[in-house]
């Protein structure tokens, strides 16, 4: 998919068109998957902790999305926010070495497949939310359940639904960038 | 979890955008003003002989530099805030501020005789000055970083002395229509001293709070 694509992707997206956003973010986890496996390789890392860093970023571009200027292009916006992903994971790890990140943040039209599940840090994190947040977070993506199935499920209203994933999304955002 | 199921979740929390970050942050910001203000009306207020001194262009020039610095700063702040942003022009505009304060500066040793230079650098108010700009920026400094948690700075020091200086420009401005001292000279030497203060605890409060 070309970098032109992806605006437009997200500008269908930011207009409310779930399908769009799916499609965009679908398409830019291999992307965001090779430069953080390159990005850890050269850190002397282990790419196996790729995962967790594809599912911050992805994680961060939802929810800092208004961040994003329409007027410029989508590309260097999520690389700058994978880079900082990077960037953080790995000083978590105690690395304070330079790593030459731009090496590796050339491109976003690289793929890489998704590894077979590993228990990563998003789950671990799942666990610890309020268990309203976690039945929903948990229906919706787990399960696939849509707003309505969720909140006829778990007898919350469709705006309560809302309300804990959006909260659920966020603290998950928060646990990821706290110390391990 | 599979990175599938994740966006799943967030393609279901698709909802409209709210506010942009320019919107949150002047109406944050003009909170932080008004606190400013009514301290400063509290506290020194005007000084008495603010209207025969209005149209002096020493005495426009104090606002001239602090509400330039303003400006220039609260640009370069709405573009750190929004990741891969590029930020030259900003930097560059922001770079004209101490040139036009140095022309200031050059324009009144110019004009005064060399025994003026010291007592008029020095001034009466100094001290009040160091004193107050910190006082009235640390309203706005609080509801700045507030405004900005709400953005994305991939550099989260930086950003907070940004908007140090922004929140330190505004404060400037308006103490300096209490401050009985309107020599470039002064102002060169005890504003830039007062807003670095508000710069440091900026710079600090950014990398504190600013991470995300």
């Amino acid at each position: 998919m070309s970098e032109h694509d992806i605006d437009g992707l997200m500008r269908a997206a930011i207009n409310g068109d779930a399908a769009a956003y799916n499609r965009l973010l679908t398409s830019l986890a291999p992307a965001i998957r090779a430069l953080a496996r390159r990005g850890l390789g050269v850190a002397g890392l282990a790419a196996e902790d790729a995962e967790d860093i594809v599912q911050e970023t992805l994680l961060a571009i939802h929810l800092k999305r208004h961040t994003w200027d329409p007027t410029m292009p989508l590309g260097p916006w999520v690389r700058a926010i994978a880079r900082n992903k990077l960037i953080d994971a790995i000083r978590r790890r105690g690395y304070r070495a330079y790593v030459p990140i731009d090496d590796v943040m050339e491109t976003l039209a690289a793929d890489a497949e998704e590894p077979t599940p590993l228990p990563g840090r998003l789950d671990a994190h799942l666990q610890s939310l309020p268990e309203r947040q976690q039945s929903v977070v948990r229906a919706i993506s787990l399960d696939g359940a849509s707003i309505r199935e969720t909140a006829a499920r778990l007898k919350m209203s469709e705006g309560a639904v809302r309300v804990a994933l959006h909260r659920g999304l966020a603290a998950l955002s928060v646990k990821f960038g706290a110390k391990p | 979890m599979k990175t599938d199921n994740l966006i799943r979740a967030l393609t279901s929390d698709l909802a409209p955008a709210g506010p942009s970050i320019e919107q949150r942050f002047a109406a944050v910001l003009l909170l932080g003003v008004v606190v400013a203000l009514i301290l400063f009306a509290l506290t020194l207020g005007p000084r008495p002989d603010f209207m025969a001194v209005k149209g002096d262009p020493r005495f426009i020039f104090k606002f001239v530099i602090t509400l330039l610095l303003a400006l220039c700063s609260a640009m370069l702040v709405w573009r750190l805030v929004r990741p891969g942003a590029p930020t030259r022009l900003q930097v560059a505009a922001l770079a004209i501020v101490p040139i036009v304060l140095a022309a200031g500066v050059v324009a009144e040793l110019v004009a005064l005789p060399h025994a003026l230079w010291e007592p008029k650098m020095i001034g009466v108010n100094g001290l009040v000055c160091l004193a107050s700009i910190p006082f009235f920026a640390l309203p706005m400094l609080i509801a700045a970083i507030v405004a900005l948690r709400h953005g994305a700075p991939t550099r989260p020091g930086l950003t907070g002395v940004v908007a140090g200086l922004f929140s330190g420009a505004v404060a400037a401005a308006i103490y300096a229509a209490h401050c009985p001292d309107d020599s470039p000279l002064f102002v060169a030497l005890w504003y830039s001293l007062a807003i670095a203060i508000v710069v440091a605890v900026g710079g600090i409060a950014g990398r504190l709070a600013l991470r995300w």
